[in-house]
């Protein structure tokens, strides 16, 4: 090696200090955690408005709020538990664990990294600024679902659809950016040795799912470009009056949606599959059947869309292709299934709080995907469809899959990050409050479904009032138990947990991430490691 | 660019040229996304999905009426919630037989007092037989013009193709009339400086 590695080596591990550490920060960890402490204050503030939505329906009849207040409710909630939970805490993520895991030092593009990241407070400072504005009597924020269908949001849309609009430009070009700095860092900064094929799963995950972000996000884009013309430049792209069709609107925003709905678990199916094999002290079972099933669900996705269509008039031919489209994204799941059980299989198997998480992931997550399975039915989802079981359905794959998801990679690499070993007490109390509330929450809303209780509705008749009045116990329960992750998290990033974590961390550790020292240097990999 | 140490493993370079591919697909993601619109529109054309009936068609020889069968026309009217005229079928149902050709009007009447410019709306059900409702004449083709207090009968000329499929026995046409949008603030500023 020489000197000149030597001097840079020096100046790199002197840590900026101050607030410019984060402003101008071009580390991956200073930026994966701006990233993951954003989600998490996300993740309150979007908890604390469907609080507000589960206490107006804890009993029949209006109580608290409007009902325009409540689809203002409905629509934020949605959107920031979507773009500002789920998918900033797997940025995150990655942002902190790709290159550790494939043996760089950093981010392929460290600044570009700065600005993705800083955009998302802008995004949602807006967001949040209509909300703020509703409360205060200034018009309404906007208020018509997360899925914004025209003409509700074009010609219905309140003053606030505007900062929507915009809101949603910054948070697209955030997520690209944050994409291609994925995929550059996967691409080029792989260790000596470490080939594609070698590349952990949590790595092959979010390398499909940025392609899938990059192929999707543009089109998001796209809808909400035209929504803004429509509304302020006299197009008439969704505007049946100038000739335009509403309908169109549903194909464009599907077209991204659904392959974003995986984008919101690919990553979850990474993270999972890392934990799985370390806590069943087993390697993987079928990796490269791991990989293939990831590229054909995020295949598949771009060709079912329109399941969410289904009672939009399609002709039968339609029903019927995107009906055995979306059946068929069933079997690459079920191979990742059963891949996961069959690496527990004889394994010898603990516990701990990451692994509680990621089995109540894998069974949680089934129960989800097979109400998927009852939804793209043709038949059955014009029973189905825009009632609480489609409810049921999504917080299935998003509360129990996606964000156990990222608890579990939370609990699993924190002592990594911190250099200090959680509170396990605490771990398994967080653990088994939330399982059990999250099903006394989201469970009943089948029944209510399926017995036709709209959704997106403030008022609801009698028969459905045990369910939902159970629903809304369980979700302040789940709400308050996360205030336990938190304190956790809280005591563990400021050492106040008795036991050090070793490099390795946990026993069954396999990786490269786990032969740095904990807490992890702040540059990861100054000299690349030859892998084998 | 300042000196910075350079992280990368390979090289620079590298980086540029992932960074420029992806941005081809970033902004042909983008363009496709404007793509569906014609795409949807060529695509229900094709298909005759949506109920969106055709243009305007001429003949050059007038297709064989089929005397052998008869085809219930009907004819409905709506109006778009902010448009304020009146507006309905001077006739409500007639029959025809497939490749003969029918006249009918609507009626429509301004009822305020200031000019308003309008555009309607075809559609025909079921959606997979608009292809073979096929007008000559129509006041959809271009947009209308009422003056305040204005009436005026529109007309609709059409021929039913004879190759409609044998199960159907009913068509239903059905107009909606919108304002042309940016129309009415643009005329009543006209009528009140
Ligand atoms: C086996 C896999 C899956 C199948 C077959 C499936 C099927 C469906 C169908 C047919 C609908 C439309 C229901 C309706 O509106 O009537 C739907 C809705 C939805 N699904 Fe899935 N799904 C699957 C997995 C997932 C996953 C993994 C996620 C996200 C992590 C997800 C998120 C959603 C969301 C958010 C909606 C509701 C969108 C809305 O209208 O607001 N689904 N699903
Ligand atoms: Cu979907």
């Amino acid at each position: 090696m020489s000197a000149v590695i030597e001097e840079h080596h020096d100046h790199h591990d002197h840590k900026p200090t101050g607030i410019g550490r984060w402003l101008f920060s071009t580390n991956h960890k200073d930026i994966g955690t701006m990233y993951l402490w954003f989600s998490f204050l996300m993740f309150f503030i979007g908890g604390t408005l469907a609080l507000v939505i589960r206490a107006e329906l804890f009993e029949p009849g209006l109580q608290f709020v409007e009902p325009e207040f409540f689809n203002q409710m409905t629509t934020l909630h949605g959107l920031i538990m979507v773009f500002g939970v789920i998918m900033p805490a797997f940025v995150g993520l990655a942002n902190w664990m790709v290159p550790m895991m494939i043996g760089a030092p950093d981010m392929a593009l460290p600044r570009m990294n700065n600005w993705s990241f800083w955009l998302l407070p802008g995004a949602f400072g807006i967001l949040i600024a209509s909300l703020i504005m509703s409360i205060m009597g200034m018009g309404s924020a906007p208020n018509f679902g997360w899925t914004f269908y025209a003409p509700l949001s074009t010609t219905y849309g309140p003053a606030s659809t505007d900062y929507f609009i915009f809101s949603v430009h910054l948070m697209g070009i955030s997520s690209i950016m944050g994409s291609i700095n994925i995929i550059a860092t996967i691409m080029n900064m792989r260790a000596p040795g470490m080939t594609y094929m070698k590349m952990p799963i949590f790595v092959w995950t979010w390398f499909i799912t940025a392609y899938l972000l990059i192929a999707v996000m543009p089109v998001l884009a796209g809808a909400v470009t035209m929504m803004l013309t429509d509304r302020n430049f006299g197009t008439s792209f969704f505007n049946a009056a100038g000739g335009g069709d509403p309908v169109m609107f549903q194909h464009i925003f599907w077209f991204f949606g659904h392959p974003e709905v995986y984008i919101m678990i690919l990553p979850s199916f990474g993270i999972i599959s890392e934990i799985v094999p370390t806590f069943a002290r087993k390697k993987i079972f079928g990796y490269s059947s791991m990989v293939y099933a990831t590229a054909s669900i995020a295949f598949l996705s771009f060709i079912v869309w329109a399941h969410h269509m289904f009672t939009t008039g399609m002709p039968v031919a339609g029903e019927l292709f995107f009906m055995y489209a979306t059946m068929l994204i069933a079997v690459p799941t079920g191979v990742k299934v059963f891949n996961w059980v069959s690496t527990m299989w004889k394994g010898s198997m603990t516990f701990e709080t990451p692994m509680l998480f990621a089995i109540a992931f894998i069974f949680l997550f089934t129960i989800g995907g097979f109400t998927g399975l009852m939804l793209c039915i043709t038949p059955a989802d014009f029973q189905y469809h825009d009632t609480y079981f489609v409810v049921a359905h999504f917080h299935y794959v998003l509360v129990t899959g996606a964000a156990f998801g990222i608890m579990a990679g939370v609990y699993f690499w924190l002592p990594k990050w911190t250099g200090n070993m959680y509170d396990e007490t605490l771990g398994k109390w967080h653990f088994w409050t939330s399982v059990i509330s999250v099903n006394v929450l989201f469970f009943p809303m089948h029944f209510v479904g399926l017995a036709g209780m709209p959704r997106r509705i403030p008022d609801y008749s009698l028969q459905f009032a045990e369910f939902n009045a159970m629903a809304s116990v369980g979700a302040f329960a789940f709400g308050f138990c996360q205030l336990i992750f938190l304190y956790n998290v809280i005591k563990t990033a400021r050492g106040k947990t008795s036991v050090k974590a070793t490099g390795q961390v946990w026993e069954g550790a396999h990786g490269l991430e786990w032969t740095l020292p904990s807490p992890a240097p702040f540059h990861s990999f100054t000299t690349p490691p030859q892998v084998k | 660019m300042t000196a910075q140490p350079d992280n990368n493993h390979s090289g620079g370079d590298d980086n540029k040229k992932v960074v420029t591919r992806l941005m081809f697909i970033v902004i042909g993601m983008f363009a496709f996304g404007f793509a569906l619109v014609p795409i949807y529109d060529v695509f229900c054309d094709i298909t005759g999905l949506n109920g969106k009936t055709q243009g305007q068609v001429s003949f050059s020889e007038q297709p064989k009426v089929d005397m052998t069968r008869e085809v219930h026309i009907q004819f409905v009217a709506s109006l778009n919630e902010s448009m304020p005229w009146e507006f309905h079928p001077m006739t409500k149902t007639v029959t025809v037989h497939p490749g003969e050709s029918m006249k009918i009007e609507y009626l429509a009447r301004n009822m305020t007092d200031h000019a308003i410019i309008g555009n309607a709306v075809p559609s025909v059900a079921p959606g997979l037989a608009a292809p073979y409702f096929q007008k000559t004449e129509c006041f959809c083709f271009t947009e209308q013009k009422l003056e305040a207090g204005e009436e005026k009968r529109m007309p609709v000329v059409f021929v039913v193709d004879p190759e409609l499929p044998e199960d159907v026995e009913t068509l239903t046409l059905s107009y909606t009339f919108f304002i042309k949008p940016g129309s009415e603030t643009i005329t009543t500023s006209a009528l009140h400086p």
